[in-house]
């Protein structure tokens, strides 16, 4: 959900642009955080905890505690939180702990 | 190899105000920060600020960080800027690394400030990992900073200042909060805050606590308890409440690895937030040439962050030759800032904290 209208702030976004998650094409904004425009579009489960499969959301959105870790133009492990939205982007839910390639 | 004089770490209210007072006296300083912009908390801080009118009290957080940008733009041919850099090591030789598009860059300064500031508490409940349940300060930057609502619905776990006006914000932005809950008998944060919330409608539940959470893919219910004197939970107190965010807000630890690697002295010190380094009145750690400021020397406010960032500028220049003709002079005026920021009754535990850690 986006905030709309706000009393204070004025939220100048980037381009629109379109994104794939898991194989869907989404609409973000150029620039923002990839969870932001996730979490935009209804999605919150991010990714899955190793040993139990457990869904993660974000949880500090400063790159500091890696709940967010998404596999990213085929990069794993990289936390989406801060890692910013780009035209084509192909976002995915990582499983496991990511291959080095 | 890059070389420097002062490598400031981290471009929050602390590091920014260090780089502007090192610069003014003529150092050569290296300013880095992990992100694309510089300012830290502040970008995200939309209400006025308390402190006196030396820390711009009454003016708001993100407008703090565009003057304080102005006036490190006075110091351009002495300030390096290196953003979207994230430090990961500092090493014996004096070497700190750093990571920047994907490059792995060593620089080696003469000395270091270190103003990393501090990262969000977690809370232990059965389901506390489901998504829906969020540090304040992520919600608070997802919502000023990005413009995105975390859900409908929010209970915001601390009745502390950063728990209020969080609230506070999100209900400017239209999202509806359902409580404020802290487990401690008090509202920990200012009166004026809460009883703006409480004007609101907003009810204000001390003494009660998170027991469960519940949801499949994401929050859907929280179970809260009530407690006693002793905070445990009273007997049959338990309720739910329908939300789908709850947010976080139990305090803040020091971000202090980089601290711990260089092998500066640190002690557990629960009244500034955790382990922090030791430090002498110059805000020198044990190890020669590394200063801190900020939060990540004992989480406080931003107000006697930047009043910390100024003094450990000018101390790093001193130690490196750059002596200002009225160096006492600045220097007591911090020192008296700081004591004023931190006087009276609220700023009894950051003394009492501090009182452990200075040498
Ligand atoms: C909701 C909320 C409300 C607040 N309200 C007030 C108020 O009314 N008045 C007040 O005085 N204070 C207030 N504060 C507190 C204030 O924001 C902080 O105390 C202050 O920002 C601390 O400053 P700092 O420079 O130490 O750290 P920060 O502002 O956290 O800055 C640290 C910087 O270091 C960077 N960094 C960290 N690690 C690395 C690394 N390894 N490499 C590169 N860069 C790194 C970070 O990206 C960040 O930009 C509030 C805080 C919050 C969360
Ligand atoms: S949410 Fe903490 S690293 Fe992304």
């Amino acid at each position: 959900m986006r905030i709309e209208e706000h009393p204070i702030l004025s939220f100048d976004k980037g381009r629109r642009v379109d994104f794939i998650f898991d194989g869907k094409t989404y609409e973000g904004y150029e620039g923002e955080p990839i969870a932001a425009a996730l979490h935009a579009a209804g999605i919150m489960v991010l990714g899955h905890s190793h040993n139990k499969q457990r869904p993660r959301g974000f949880y500090c959105a400063i790159g500091n505690c890696s709940s967010c870790l998404m596999v990213v133009n085929g990069q794993p492990n990289v936390r989406v939180c801060t890692e910013k939205l780009q035209e084509n982007m192909i976002v995915e839910t990582q499983v496991g702990k990511g291959d080095l390639r | 190899m890059r070389t420097t004089e002062i490598a400031i770490i981290g471009g929050g209210p602390a590091g920014l105000c260090a780089a502007i007072s090192a610069a003014s006296l003529g150092a050569k300083v290296t300013l880095i920060d992990r992100n694309d912009n510089l300012g830290g908390q502040l970008i995200k801080q939309t209400h006025m600020f308390f402190g006196s009118q030396k820390q711009y009290a009454s003016i708001r957080g993100i407008d703090i960080a565009g003057i304080l940008m102005k006036d490190l733009d006075k110091y351009q041919d002495k300030i390096e800027l290196m953003l979207d850099a994230t430090v990961i090591g500092m090493y014996e030789d004096g070497v700190i690394a750093l990571e920047q598009n994907e490059k792995y860059i060593k620089i080696k300064p003469q000395s270091v400030i270190v103003a990393t500031g501090a990262s969000e508490k977690f809370l232990t409940f059965p389901n506390n990992d489901l998504p829906g349940i969020y540090g304040a300060g992520a919600v608070q930057t997802l919502a000023n900073v990005h413009g995105v609502a975390p859900g409908k619905n929010v209970v915001m776990v601390g009745a502390g200042n950063i728990g209020l006006i969080v609230s506070y914000q999100l209900m400017q932005a239209g999202i509806n909060i359902k409580a404020i809950i802290d487990a401690s008998p008090k509202i920990g944060g200012y009166l004026v805050h809460a009883s703006k919330i409480r004007r609101m409608g907003i009810p204000i539940l001390t003494s009660h606590t998170v027991k469960y959470a519940h949801g499949k893919d994401r929050l859907e219910k929280v179970t809260l308890c009530r407690l006693d004197e002793k905070w445990q939970q009273v007997p049959d107190s338990e309720f739910d409440i329908e939300t789908d965010v709850l947010c976080i807000s139990v305090g803040l630890s020091p971000l202090t690895e980089l601290l711990w690697q260089q092998g500066c002295e640190m002690k557990y010190v629960p009244e500034l937030g955790g382990h922090v380094p030791v430090r002498n009145e110059n805000l020198e750690t044990s190890m020669k040439g590394i200063f801190v400021a900020g939060d990540v020397a004992g989480v406080e406010e931003a107000s006697s962050a930047m009043v910390e960032g100024r003094l450990a500028g000018l101390c790093a220049a001193k130690a490196l030759g750059y002596i200002a003709a009225d160096f006492e002079e600045q220097k007591n005026d911090c020192l008296d800032q700081l004591n004023s920021l931190r006087s009276g009754h609220v700023g009894e535990k950051i003394r009492s904290g501090l009182a452990q850690v200075t040498v």
